[in-house]
């Protein structure tokens, strides 16, 4: 699949949730749009990613 | 032949061999600055069909009917009209918010809605745009009066409450685009997920990574997602050793405003 326009292979399904625990990122602080579909957080454990999707994170840091 | 031209924003037509000095002469004659389609000339200009002219006396405070449209007078021709009918969401009102807004109502942003829960304090007056005398003070409220100073003429709608899924939606859905400005990260996340999810076609323009004093040019906006544009380094938290400060701040301040101009005016791109 694609991850923020990189190539990212897995032996299995994934989801949401242990791709975000793989990439080190705070499911709090990021927003996840599967194939231009925004995915809300509370799915994130059950929604499983396709080896053709296109993931796109974004993960913000605090200030302002 | 006549010309059609405007002057003062007030259109009028003018004979084809008219030149600015000649209108300044017949219209405001004590006039010292002139300003064409946005920028001051030193000499006189024939005048084209379609021209903005404006005349100004230095110093001198207009009346009412005159003074908006002088105000735009240094914007580049077409962009007060779009502009002026623009809605704005504003969505935390600390260095990044308090600065945007301003950028904002200068250049006659028609109507904003800005909202933050939270009263100024001493330790947000190293970048945020507050005085002294607002300390104790909502933060909405002191913008709502310094907004008032400078653009009489625009709509400032405030709502001093917390954002969250619950309220978003209430408080920005009648907006043509949203300004994400908050310092903590989760509610960043928080009001872009809402917006996105709940309206899928407006466009949000967020920040991410503005802290410390690293390089100036780290600081970028990119259109990260189909209506989500993000300005910052992406990584320069605020944290313990790494402080917020207005020339940074300022900085991705300027970044967002743009954008959100650039929004209002079409352009989709960064």
């Amino acid at each position: 699949m694609l991850v923020n326009g990189k190539e990212m292979q897995f032996d299995e399904a994934i989801t949401i949730e242990a791709l975000l625990i793989q990439l080190k990122l705070n499911e709090d602080r990021v927003v996840v749009e599967v194939n231009r579909q925004i995915i809300e957080k509370s799915k994130y454990g059950s929604t499983y990613l396709n080896s053709d999707d296109r993931v796109e994170i974004v993960s913000f840091v605090g200030g302002g | 032949m006549n010309i059609q031209v405007w002057v003062n924003e007030k259109g009028m037509e003018v004979d084809a061999e008219s030149s600015v000095f000649l209108v300044r002469d017949a219209m405001k004659n004590d006039a010292d600055i002139m300003i064409l389609n946005g920028f001051p000339i030193q000499q006189d200009v024939l005048l084209q069909d379609k021209d903005r002219v404006i005349l100004i006396k230095r110093g001198e405070i207009p009346c009412e009917e005159e003074l908006e449209s002088l105000m735009t007078a240094r914007h580049t021709p077409g962009v007060h009209e779009k502009v002026k009918n623009a809605k704005v969401g504003i969505a935390g009102l600390g260095g990044l918010g308090s600065n945007i807004a301003i950028a904002l109502a200068r250049i006659g942003v028609g109507k904003l809605i800005l909202v933050d829960f939270d009263i100024v304090e001493p330790s947000n007056l190293n970048r945020q745009q507050y005085f002294i005398k607002h300390i104790g003070m909502p933060k909405t409220e002191a913008l709502k009066e310094l907004l008032a100073l400078i653009h009489p003429y625009i709509r400032v709608e405030i709502k001093t409450v917390y954002l969250d899924e619950d309220n978003i939606g209430a408080c920005f859905g009648d907006t043509d685009i949203v300004v994400e400005a908050f310092d903590n990260p989760k509610s960043k996340a928080c009001l872009v997920n809402t917006m996105l999810s709940t309206f899928p076609g407006r466009p949000i323009v967020a920040a991410s990574g503005l802290a410390g004093y690293d390089s100036n040019n780290a600081i970028k906006t990119k259109k990260v997602m189909r209506n989500l544009y993000v300005t910052g380094d992406g990584v320069s938290e605020a944290a313990p050793g790494c402080g917020l400060m207005a020339p940074r701040v300022l900085i991705a301040a300027g970044h967002q405003a743009n954008m959100v101009l650039r929004l209002i005016l079409g352009e989709k791109e960064v």
